[in-house]
């Protein structure tokens, strides 16, 4: 049983947006899967619960003209993973969708969802980073738009103001043309668990350089994060094993790991550094560049 | 022998009930007007309740009862309870005063045997994070969670001992106030003499290994539900393994006799011994006594089930070991701590059981076991599958490999050296060995995972990922003869077309025990498996007396009754076609529901006729039943090996399970199909005790950190590799149809086949599991490696 005290629903993202400016109380919920647990573990009580699942223009995945793709907030892991669109364009996400849950967990959990959950682990977060994700947040008076690392505000703590809704994640065609790039989950399990970190990257290749490296990593701090230092070290650097093991030390630099009973500090760093390289040399490989022997 | 039914894959009895939803666990029914009970668990791992108020829950609407360690003796005396139940002859000891076991050994009449009584159904001092201090009855489940919360409890917080070395210390406090030191109980045995046999070795090896705490994690959690029927008795639908023993320990946790308690058994979704200890019960009949007798339902949460039934006891070894130059080992000294957590429960019995089925496998001169069992202030530890044996291999067979490794022996030949033979007498049971394939097992495992072809190829590695091979081998035992008694009760009623119903006192609980039952009487009647009826459901008022399902005792102790009970029908069935033919019955048999001349197969008489006269014949009438116990005063050991290859990557730790195989020598299989399923089933429990299991807690509050199934590393599918099951079969003269147990033994042996192959891979020994990446990626750190 759960401690639901309302439920109310809507049709079309005006409606949901009016119901809550009229209750800022309102808890959204979208596939549940977050919100149901929290429910359950008694971090939310008396829940009043304004569900968007009948929002269908919320589902919708496309390619805007400009080369922009659009990303529904309501579209479930399995139809992100499913889309050929996403899987061709950028893969490092329909790999990170496919990695979370079972196919249950798959079939109603969100995208939106998982971002406004706030967690360091939500298992798009670090694809999404490493792609320069635009979040267009909607509000009864009008609607914005928040780049995804100042989206993340802390655990569990995420820049969406009283009355709004996320309604579509967008990826800019100068973020994803051209790259190549690996998402690697580095969890105990091989399915139904939470990731000790989750690694993205993407890159560029001009002639045996890096022309670009963009590093998304979940769980190596308390959101999740890009690795700057390493990215500006890497542009125009030759492609080698002595480049990578560089840009390896300097991931570890921008990690804000801690030890927890999870994971200690230092195995957290040295999975940092190992699993940036592991996930690079295969980006490389993917953005049409020779594969490091 | 050749058999018609025994030996074949037939379906599972419960095959169409399980898949189609139709049957039905104890969630699956209702009472009328059902209330809901809910636990108030300590937040203190080691606390005094000072002082508890209850006065804020009781007045919240819906809440129908709230109980504590105080108000336990009212239920009987004072509240609405007059004439529901009666009380206990000696009315100077109250509910609250009474002192109860929980384990499911059967009674014993020897009172220095029972088990340790040190349970309440609701306590004044928490032993553990989630001991029980209150419970409340109420008309739904929210009520019920939101009057938990207004229930006022004052503790005086007491050092929370999280190891058993902080139990042992100096000066610590006692968990237990009768138990000096924390020490629940110690002592084990010594055959021959270790010191001397020590001196006549070439070498004395020593090794220290540690277990961790693990849970069972069964699909269905606890549940039950209580309420006292029209004839004033307590009725008690359970997920249990162990109904008659409930009946009996609730009554004793109550103060009642044991004929006031009736307990139903529907069919369980698992318990790997979990559910082979008294838990919920008594307190879901309590709850049910403060409120008149009104039904109430109580079930865990996952994350109570994982903390507040039983887990797994964490052990450390240290074993020295006095081998020669041969390779022949002369003596073994095995020192354990066994950490027993909160309360006794099956307490020293999983120290002495798992030294007990050891002796078995390597007979030596001498062999010295001294373990202890030590409470703290953690869950409490009690049966789970394998009974300690999975603890005690883990650390033998990792000693051995290094043994092996230090003197540059072969790990299979150190091993066949030393392996028991068929004849041979355990000393201390006098159980002695009448069929042993061991050998052959290795043989047929070596031989799967094509060993030395591997062995050869993986010599010299040196790359991120580095693969090995490793075995381990165990024996276990059939039943728990003659530690405990093994009696085991079966019914049989034939009906008028000559069919049958099957009555078990054992209890299917998911191993397949009811079919391999039907199977034999099948096999003994001449009938097709539809014509065996097997009543699944346990009712202690109805069902035959037997202590239950564990100790991999079914096939081969219950057997032995199902097989008596089948023989006693067939022999009334003959006499009676003997009355009616003029045949004499020692010239018949039956046969494909026909009674036939034995020699020729010649037809005598359609079983159909023989079973309607039964019913209907004007003056012979006397339908055909039986209704047998049998004393099984005998035990067959099973043994058996895994072989394990895996791959480690080096620099994050992570093990890989490539190829892994359980070769059984269990005797007779009666159906291999279910047995393959045992055999998975066991070596992916064994996966995740080797590689990612463990119940983690906070060291200074004793605060659980993991219990729940996303945090606690139960494998995935995803994480088991394809397992392959193998047996070899030698029939055992002493079970029936040739049967040794297979319940348990297949979690034995993996841990350490999978530990010694990281050790072929890395050079590096493991010798704690579980092998977590972090750990891994530590010690090959620690080791150089990386």
């Amino acid at each position: 049983m759960y401690d639901i005290k309302g439920y109310y629903d809507a049709e079309t993202v005006s409606e949901a947006t009016a119901l809550l400016a009229e209750n800022p109380n309102l808890k959204l919920i979208a596939g549940g899967t977050d919100v149901l647990i929290k429910l359950h573990g008694g971090q939310l009580e008396g829940a009043e619960l304004l569900g968007l699942r009948k929002i269908k223009s919320l589902e919708h995945i496309r390619v805007a003209d400009d080369g922009t793709i659009v990303i529904g907030a309501m579209a479930t892991f399995s139809t992100v993973f499913n889309n050929p669109i996403l899987r061709e364009l950028i893969p490092i996400l329909t790999e990170a969708a496919i990695s979370m849950g079972g196919p249950q967990i798959r079939n109603i959990a969100t995208i939106g969802g998982n971002v406004c959950n706030g967690a360091t682990s939500a298992d798009s977060a670090s694809s999404l980073f490493a792609l320069n994700a635009q979040l267009k947040l909607q509000a009864k008076n009008g609607e914005r738009l928040v780049p995804i690392r100042e989206f993340y505000l802390g655990p569990g703590k995420v820049a969406l103001n009283p009355g709004e809704i996320l309604t579509e994640i967008l990826i800019a065609p100068e973020d994803y043309k051209g790259f190549g790039g690996q998402y690697i989950k580095f969890s105990m399990r091989e399915a139904m668990d939470i990731a000790t970190l989750g690694v993205a990257v993407v890159c560029k290749v001009q002639s045996g350089n890096f022309a670009e490296v963009r590093i998304g990593l979940g769980v190596a701090g308390p959101t999740p994060l890009r690795c700057l230092e390493a990215e500006e070290y890497a542009k125009g650097k030759k492609i080698s094993s002595e480049t990578l093991a560089e840009i390896g030390k300097l991931a570890v630099k921008s990690a804000k790991a801690r030890t927890s009973w999870r994971a200690s500090k230092e195995y957290r760093e040295h999975l940092v550094e190992e699993l940036t390289q592991r996930a690079l040399k295969i980006a490389v490989v993917n953005a049409g560049g020779a594969e490091l022997v | 022998m050749a058999y018609t039914v025994v030996g074949q894959s037939v379906s599972r009895v419960d095959a169409v009930a399980k898949v189609t939803g139709k049957a039905k666990y104890t969630d699956d029914f209702s009472e009328r007007d059902m209330l809901i009970g809910k636990v108030l668990h300590s937040p203190y791992a080691h606390a005094i309740v000072k002082s508890i108020d209850v006065s804020k829950a009781k007045a919240l609407p819906g809440v129908e009862a709230v109980l504590t360690y105080k108000d336990l003796p009212e239920i009987r005396y004072a509240t609405a309870m007059p004439g529901v139940i009666e009380a206990i002859a000696t009315d100077e000891v109250s509910v609250a005063e009474l002192k109860y076991g929980t384990a499911g050994h059967p009674f014993s009449l020897d009172s220095s045997h029972r088990d340790k009584e040190d349970r309440h159904i609701l306590t004044q001092k928490a032993r553990f994070v989630g001991d029980n201090i209150a419970a409340v009855v109420a008309t739904d489940a929210l009520i019920a969670a939101k009057a938990l919360k207004l229930i006022e409890v004052e503790y005086e917080v007491l050092e929370a001992l999280t190891s058993t070395e902080a139990a042992l210390k100096e000066g610590a406090p006692l968990i237990h106030d009768d138990c000096e030191r924390n020490i629940l109980a110690s002592g084990g045995y010594e055959i021959g003499n270790i010191e001397e046999a020590f001196k006549d070795s070439d070498h004395v090896i020593e090794g220290e290994y540690e277990t961790s705490i693990v849970q069972h994690c069964h699909l269905e959690n606890q549940v039950s539900h209580a309420y006292v029927d029209s004839d004033r008795r307590i009725v008690i639908m359970t997920s249990t393994q162990i109904p008659h023993i409930v009946r009996r320990i609730v009554a004793q946790s109550l103060g009642i006799s044991w004929g006031r308690v009736r307990v139903i058994k529907p069919y369980v979704g698992g318990g790997f011994g979990n559910k082979q200890d008294v838990t919920i019960e008594p307190l879901n009949a309590a709850m049910s006594l403060a409120v008149g007798g009104r039904p109430v339902k109580l079930e865990l949460s996952r994350e109570e089930a994982m903390i507040d039934t039983r887990t797994r006891h964490a052990f450390k070894f240290k074993i020295k070991t006095g081998i020669n130059q041969d390779g022949k080992i002369n003596g073994i000294h095995i020192s354990a701590v066994s950490n027993t957590g909160a309360y006794a429960s099956h307490g020293h019995s999983i120290a002495s059981s798992g030294g007990g089925k050891f002796r078995y496998l390597y007979p030596t001169k001498a062999l010295k076991y001294d373990p202890i069992t030590v409470y703290t202030n953690l869950p409490v530890a009690g049966a789970m599958r394998g009974y300690g044996t999975p603890q005690i291999f883990f650390a033998f067979e990792s000693h051995i490999e290094d043994i092996a490794k230090k003197l540059n022996m072969d790990p299979i030949e150190i091993r066949k050296k030393n392996l028991v033979e068929v004849g041979f007498v355990e000393p201390l049971s006098k159980n002695k060995i009448m069929s042993c394939a061991i050998r052959e097992c290795i043989d047929k495992g070596r031989e799967l995972i094509k060993w030395d072809a591997k062995k050869a190829l993986y010599k010299k590695q040196s790359g991120d990922k580095r693969r090995g091979l490793g075995m381990a081998c165990f024996s276990y035992a059939s039943g728990t003869y003659p530690v405990a008694l093994e009696l085991a009760g079966v019914r049989i009623v034939m009906n008028q077309d000559g069919s049958v119903q099957l009555q078990l006192g054992a209890t299917e609980i998911g191993q397949g025990s009811d079919t391999v039952f039907a199977q034999m009487v099948a096999e003994i009647l001449g009938l097709p498996m539809y014509m065996v009826h097997v009543i699944s459901t346990q009712d202690t008022d109805i069902t035959p007396f037997d202590t239950g399902s564990y100790a991999s005792r079914q096939t081969y102790v219950t057997g032995m009754a199902v097989e008596k009970a089948a023989l006693e029908i067939k022999q009334k069935v003959l006499g009676f076609c003997h009355s009616m033919t003029d045949t004499p019955a020692h010239l018949l048999d039956l046969k494909d529901q026909w009674i036939v001349f034995k020699e020729s197969g010649e037809k005598v008489q359609a079983l159909e006729v023989v079973a309607m006269q039964s019913y209907y014949d004007r003056v012979h009438a006397q339908p055909i039943t039986s209704d047998v116990s049998n004393n099984a005063r005998i035990n067959a050991i099973p043994f058996g090996v895994t072989f394990a290859e895996v791959e480690v990557d080096i620099k994050t730790g992570k093990i890989k399970i490539l190829e892994i195989y359980n070769v059984h020598d269990s005797g007779k299989i009666v159906n291999p199909l279910l047995a393959e399923g045992q055999v998975h089933g066991g070596v992916s429990m064994a996966i995740g005790y080797a590689l990612s299991e463990q119940l983690l807690f906070d060291e200074a509050t004793g605060k659980p950190l993991n219990n729940n199934l996303l945090d606690y590393k139960l494998p995935t599918i995803m994480d088991t590799p394809k397992i392959g099951a193998a047996f070899v079969e030698k029939e055992d003269p002493t079970g029936p149809f040739g049967v040794k147990s297979l319940g348990e033994p297949p979690i034995v042996s993996p841990a350490p086949a999978i530990r010694n192959a990281v050790l072929d891979a890395t050079n590096v020994a493991f010798n704690r599991i579980p092998m977590t990446p972090q750990r891994v990626f530590e010690k090959l750190k620690e080791a150089g490696t990386i």
